[in-house]
Parts: C-alpha cells; sequence; structure tokens
C-alpha cells in the first residue's frame, strides 16, 4: 500500500517540482509553459503599447504638460495643442449614448431572458447579435445619408420645440453634431450591454423570483424586486463595457459628430472625440510636436479606457461571486 | 482514493492518431518554407531585368500616378512601380526615412522635413489639379464668389446665401434665405493647403489669424474626412458650402460655384483654366511654386502643382536610373492621360524646367540620364 501511493502525485494531477525527473509529464509542463507563454504575451503586449504611446507623446508631455488637458486650443498651424475640447465630445457621446441605450438594452435583455417564448428567443438574440456585426463604417454611411437628414429634418426640430428653453437643445441644427453621434454610438452599444445583460440575468437562479411569485408578486413585481437588485452590480458592469466600446468608436462617430473642436452646451452643435482627432489628423502630421500632441490623445483614451474596464470587471465579477456563493 | 481512481481514468493509451497533429504541423511549417524558397523574389538582381520601385504619399494625384504605372508597366514590362497613397505628410515621413524609393505631395516640403532627409530631396512637378468650391442650393445654378466674398463666407462673416455681398456679384440669381453651412476636411490633406493657401493670399486677415496648412484651426463650419466626405455631406446638407478635388465634384454632379481671378474674369475649374493658371509661373529653385490667385487670362485661381519626391542622389543606380526613366516618360507621354482624369497637362516652360532636373539627378555622383 506505501509504495503504491508514493507512485501517486499528492496533489490533483499537478506536476509537483520535487518529483523525479522520470516521473514528471513533460507533455504536461510543455502545455502548461506554452499556454502561460501566451497568456503572458498579451500583458506584454498591453504594456509595451502603454510604454510606446508614453515615448510617442513625450515631447507634447513636457511642452504642454497639465495646459494639455485643461487647454481649449487646437492649432496645428501654430503649433498648440489642447485636448479639453476632445475630452468633453468623447466623454458626453459615450455618456449620452449610455443614457439612450441602457434603458433599452436591458428592456431586450430582460425579455430575452424573463418573457420571451421559446420560439422567439432564439430569432431575436440573433438579430441583436447581427446589429453588432455591422462595420462602423456602415454605421458612418447610414449616418450620413439617413439618420442625419431624420435628425435635421424631424427630430431636433421637434426637441428642440419641445425643450428649446433648455440650453441643450438651442442654437443652429445641422443634422451632424453631438446628438446624431450620440445616437449612432447608442445603436452601437446596444449589443454588448445587451449580451451581457442576459448573461447577468442567466447567472442569477431562479429561486429568487420563485420566491416572490410565491409571496403574491406579479411578474413584474417579482423581477423588480427578485432580480433586478441582485444583478445590478452585474447591470452597471454591462452597461460600463458599453461604455467602454462607446469611448473608442472612431468611424461612425467621425463621420456624424460634425469635427469642431468646441465646446457648447448645445447637442445639437458639432464636436469631436479623441479617437476621431487621431483618425482624421494623424496620417498628414509632420512636424514632430503635433504627432506627439496627438500621440498624447491616444494615451489619454488608452489610460480611459483601461480604467473603465477594470472597473466593469470587478462589478462583473461582484455578481457572480455572490449568487455562487452561499447566499440562502 | 477517488482521485487515483479517476486519474486511472484519464491515462490515455497511445494510439494511431496522437501523434497526428504533431506530424500535420511539421509538414506544414516544412511545405511552408519550400513554398517561399520558391517563389521568385521581388528584390532587384534576383531575376535579372526586373525592377521594383516603391513609392507613397499624397492621395490628390493617385489616379493619375495609378495610370502612369500601368501604363508604364505595358510599354516596360521590366519595370515596377508601385504606389501607396497614404496622405502627403506620410510620403514625406516615408522618403525622408527612406523606406520608399520615392515620395509623393501636393505641398513642398518643409526645411524641418529637408533636415531629416540623408542627402538632398528633389521636387518633381508632375501635374496640376484644381479645388473646386461646391454648394448645394436648390435650383441655383451659375454661382460667382471672388476671393473677399469666399474668405468671409469660412471665415463666419457672411452667415446667410441673401447676403449683400453674394447679392452684388449674383444679380441675376434669386439667393435664399438660408443660413450657410461651412464644409471643411477634417483630415490633414493638402487639399485643405491649397485652399487655405488662395484664401491667405486674397486676405491678410486670414493669414493672421487663420493660416494656411493641410490642417487648420477653422473659425465655423464643420469638418467631414476625406474628399468622399465633404461630397456626401455636401449632397445632403441644404445650403451647404465646401472645398473638393475637381474629380469629386464633376463626377458626384455637384453645382460649382466660378471664382473671379486676378484678371477680373469669373472661371470655372477645368482643364484648360488650371493649365493657364500654370502657364506664367517662376518655379523657385527647388522647382516648387504656389500658383493660387494666379495672374494671366482665363486662370483659375485655386490650382497647385502636386510633386514626386526623388532622392537627388539615389543610392541604388539600377532603381535610380528606371525612376529616372519613368519620370522622364511621365513628363513627355504620360502626360497625355491627364485631361481625361481631370488633371491638368504641365505648361510648356515648366517642363524645360523639370528635363533639365531630371538630367542632373545623380546616382553615386555619376549621372542617370544620359543622352536624352
Amino acid at each position: 500500500m506505501t509504495a503504491v501511493s508514493t507512485e501517486f502525485p499528492p496533489s490533483q494531477g499537478q506536476v509537483s517540482s520535487r518529483r523525479p525527473p522520470s516521473q514528471v509529464n513533460w507533455g504536461d509542463r510543455a502545455f502548461k509553459v506554452t499556454t502561460a507563454g501566451f497568456a503572458i504575451l498579451i500583458i506584454v503586449t498591453i504594456a509595451a503599447m502603454a510604454l510606446e504611446m508614453l515615448t510617442a507623446s513625450k515631447l507634447s508631455l513636457r511642452e504642454f504638460g497639465w495646459r494639455f488637458l485643461t487647454s481649449t486650443d487646437w492649432n496645428p498651424v501654430v503649433g498648440t495643442f489642447g485636448a479639453l475640447p476632445f475630452i468633453y465630445g468623447t466623454v458626453v457621446s459615450s455618456l449620452l449614448a449610455l443614457a439612450l441605450a441602457v434603458p433599452v438594452s436591458i428592456a431586450v435583455a430582460m425579455f430575452l431572458s424573463e418573457m420571451a417564448p421559446p420560439q422567439l428567443r432564439g430569432p431575436l438574440a440573433f438579430a441583436v447579435e447581427l446589429l453588432a456585426a455591422v462595420p462602423s463604417v456602415v454605421y458612418g454611411l447610414w449616418g450620413i445619408f439617413a439618420l442625419a437628414p431624420l435628425m435635421r429634418d424631424h427630430v431636433e426640430p421637434a426637441l428642440r420645440a419641445i425643450f428649446g428653453f433648455l440650453p441643450f437643445f438651442q442654437g443652429p441644427n445641422q443634422g451632424f453634431g453631438l446628438l446624431t453621434g450620440s445616437m449612432v454610438l447608442a445603436i452601437m452599444i446596444t449589443p454588448t450591454i445587451t449580451s451581457v445583460s442576459r448573461e447577468v440575468f442567466r447567472a442569477i437562479p431562479r429561486t429568487f423570483r420563485e420566491a416572490a411569485l410565491a409571496l403574491g408578486a406579479t411578474r413584474w413585481e417579482s423581477i423588480r424586486t427578485g432580480v433586478l437588485p441582485v444583478a445590478r452590480p452585474g447591470l452597471v458592469g454591462a452597461a460600463i463595457l458599453g461604455l467602454g466600446r462607446a469611448l473608442g468608436e472612431t468611424m461612425a462617430v467621425t463621420m456624424l459628430i460634425g469635427n469642431r473642436p468646441e465646446i457648447s452646451a448645445s447637442l445639437f452643435a458639432p464636436s469631436y472625440t479623441m479617437a476621431s482627432v487621431i483618425a482624421n489628423e494623424f496620417t498628414e502630421a509632420t512636424e514632430d510636436l503635433y504627432l506627439a500632441a496627438l500621440a498624447e490623445i491616444g494615451l489619454l483614451l488608452f489610460a480611459v479606457t483601461i480604467l473603465l474596464n477594470l472597473v466593469a470587471r470587478l462589478l462583473v465579477w461582484r455578481v457572480a461571486g455572490t449568487t455562487s456563493g452561499g447566499r440562502a | 482514493m477517488d482521485m487515483r481512481n479517476s486519474q486511472r481514468l484519464f491515462v490515455s493509451r497511445p494510439s494511431l492518431f496522437s501523434g497526428l497533429p504533431l506530424l500535420a504541423f511539421a509538414l506544414f511549417v516544412l511545405l511552408g518554407c519550400e513554398s517561399s524558397k520558391g517563389r521568385p523574389s521581388m528584390e532587384t538582381g534576383s531575376q535579372p531585368g526586373t525592377v521594383s520601385l516603391n513609392g507613397a504619399g499624397a492621395t490628390f494625384p493617385f489616379p493619375l500616378y495609378s495610370k502612369w504605372m500601368s501604363e508604364y508597366n505595358k510599354i516596360n514590362p521590366d519595370v515596377r512601380i508601385n504606389y501607396q497613397s497614404i496622405g502627403s505628410g506620410g510620403g514625406i515621413r516615408q522618403v525622408t526615412a527612406g523606406t520608399v524609393d520615392f515620395g509623393a505631395s501636393d505641398a513642398p516640403m518643409d526645411a524641418d522635413s529637408q533636415a531629416k532627409a540623408s542627402g538632398t530631396i528633389d521636387h518633381i512637378p508632375t501635374t496640376l489639379g484644381a479645388v473646386a468650391v461646391s454648394y448645394n442650393l436648390a435650383g441655383i445654378q451659375g454661382l460667382k464668389l471672388d476671393g473677399d466674398t469666399l474668405t468671409q463666407i469660412f471665415h463666419g462673416k457672411i452667415l446667410r446665401w441673401n447676403d449683400a455681398k453674394l447679392a452684388a456679384l449674383n444679380p441675376d440669381l434669386k439667393l435664399p434665405d438660408q443660413a450657410i453651412t461651412v464644409i471643411y476636411r477634417s483630415d490633414g490633406s493638402g487639399t485643405t493647403a491649397v485652399f487655405t493657401d488662395y484664401l491667405g493670399t486674397v486676405s491678410p486677415a486670414w493669414k493672421a489669424e487663420v493660416g494656411v496648412g493641410k490642417s487648420v484651426r477653422w473659425p465655423v463650419g464643420l469638418g467631414a474626412k476625406g474628399n468622399e466626405g465633404v461630397t456626401g455631406q455636401l449632397k445632403v446638407s441644404p445650403g451647404s458650402i465646401g472645398y473638393i478635388e475637381l474629380a469629386y465634384a464633376l463626377q458626384n454632379k455637384l453645382a460649382i460655384a466660378a471664382i473671379k481671378n486676378k484678371a477680373g474674369q469669373f472661371v470655372l475649374p477645368d482643364v484648360a483654366a488650371v493649365t493657364a493658371a500654370a502657364s506664367e509661373v517662376s518655379l523657385s529653385e527647388a522647382l516648387t511654386a504656389s500658383i493660387v490667385d494666379a495672374a494671366g487670362p482665363g486662370a483659375y485661381p485655386i490650382s497647385s502643382f502636386t510633386y514626386l519626391l526623388v532622392h537627388r542622389d539615389a543610392k541604388d543606380r539600377r532603381k535610380g536610373e528606371a525612376l529616372a526613366r519613368f519620370l522622364w516618360w511621365a513628363l513627355h507621354d504620360g502626360q497625355k492621360f491627364s485631361s481625361a482624369l481631370h488633371y491638368a497637362p504641365l505648361p510648356a516652360s515648366v517642363t524645360a524646367k523639370v528635363e533639365s532636373r531630371l538630367r542632373s539627378l545623380t546616382a553615386g555622383g555619376q549621372v542617370l540620364l544620359s543622352g536624352t
């Protein structure tokens, strides 16, 4: 018996480093090293990207310092660069897109996971995934020829008529502006938020809903009291993932947002995002400071995106933690 | 006890199929190596007679260069020229860094870029182009503008189409009471450089407040990406005005404004008007010149040269000679392809100067083109 027990490893199949070479499973070790290598490669790639952007933007960091984040003057002819209009445009368009997309997406996810009849579930989920498959440029083209005229001729005048007392809906409207850009972003991030929300709803055990139903709740009340409070961290995580996508979206936005580095209270006014300015001006920038300024904008965007994705991950894991834990 | 039993279950017997993936991978790698050795190399000298040239730069002349390179390849099958239209800025960067054999730019290189290059880089004017001012006004054709009104529109000082200054230039048109939507290029481009060069030439106020360049800070308007973006926005925005390459305006059937030139005539952009703009030009020593607001009858005021950038002293003699011969062909036979693509052929005075520059190109000190 004792002889047999030494032939098997003490832990579950893991190769212990103290085993003699004849008993080491070399195939397993090679497998582990290879897959670990690929995983580390990903981390190295991200670190290399960050380092590369820091190096590329050194000139601009030194020249402008913190002024870069507060100045609104973007003048390539004179050589002064300030990123505030782009930060404003990126943040406002993304948040507005989120505000428009989240209610719709969560409603769709709720319908798909709770209420849809089984025959409808498949096709509807597929249709939502299709939205994600449409290329960004196609959204932009559709926006130029369909959405922008619609906004200019119908939606924006209506908003001005109803909400014109607010500064957000005043001023001239040309169809191409912050509101149109946000609308197309909202359509583009809906599939992301819907799929993650659907997974979040699916992760919640049925017992939560059944408990509420057993106490006499209606369908809506059982979802509101049984499912939503538990799902909330996960839904917030889904929303932040959508926000992350919205922050980086380039082509569709640059075709519809008007590309004007100006901060204006009106949502009808044109604006500019960080990703758009890099896509527009990088190929023709020849001066070193200009290139460095654009690289610094890339660095800003990179930092913001990583930060938001980190927050999203933590929140989504929290849901998985509470539901698979010991909650009675 | 249970652990050991479950482990025993997962011990697989070596079978015929276990080594198959590894074998397939090894075969794949070997075959890949074989085929890459057998593929003819694209480098000069591997296959005697084939010279491969790489160039990159401006998007504006890309249709013409593309036509030239394919036509030249028909005549000289042993010379293959590849051109990537990545933008003037990219072209300047690549030729300075030496990663391409020649570059292309609408605007001449500035002193900083010249300093970064090893050796002198020559500008070879290849063709002429026009920047058209297009507008979208229902039922209005034949709009006339002059430098002053055009600048004021883009400067945000003239805001409506029925402004008195516009009405004065167009007494026979019924201009509507509509807001003017200015559309500019959001990406850096040679087209913007030419257009702002014109505005800066006719208006000192523009030059002081906005400036000239591939990217400027536009006082008013919306930005669209690329000539195609501006064209798209012009088409869907009533009351808009923008500047695009002539070919785009013609192919999309957009209304084009006639601009008043220095001689006082209202001229529409066409091939003859652009060639007229360059006819009285005096090129600088570097063979560059700005021909906006050109003097001379029939000249279109918003025209420009576009240049190919080549090293004055080529590193590789075979490539340098092939490139010089191609440029000679483009300067003479190539010009007949220009008009069909809405580019203007070079006037005779310019051709003569470019010929003498081409004759002075060398490789390692030795002249490339002899006996032409």
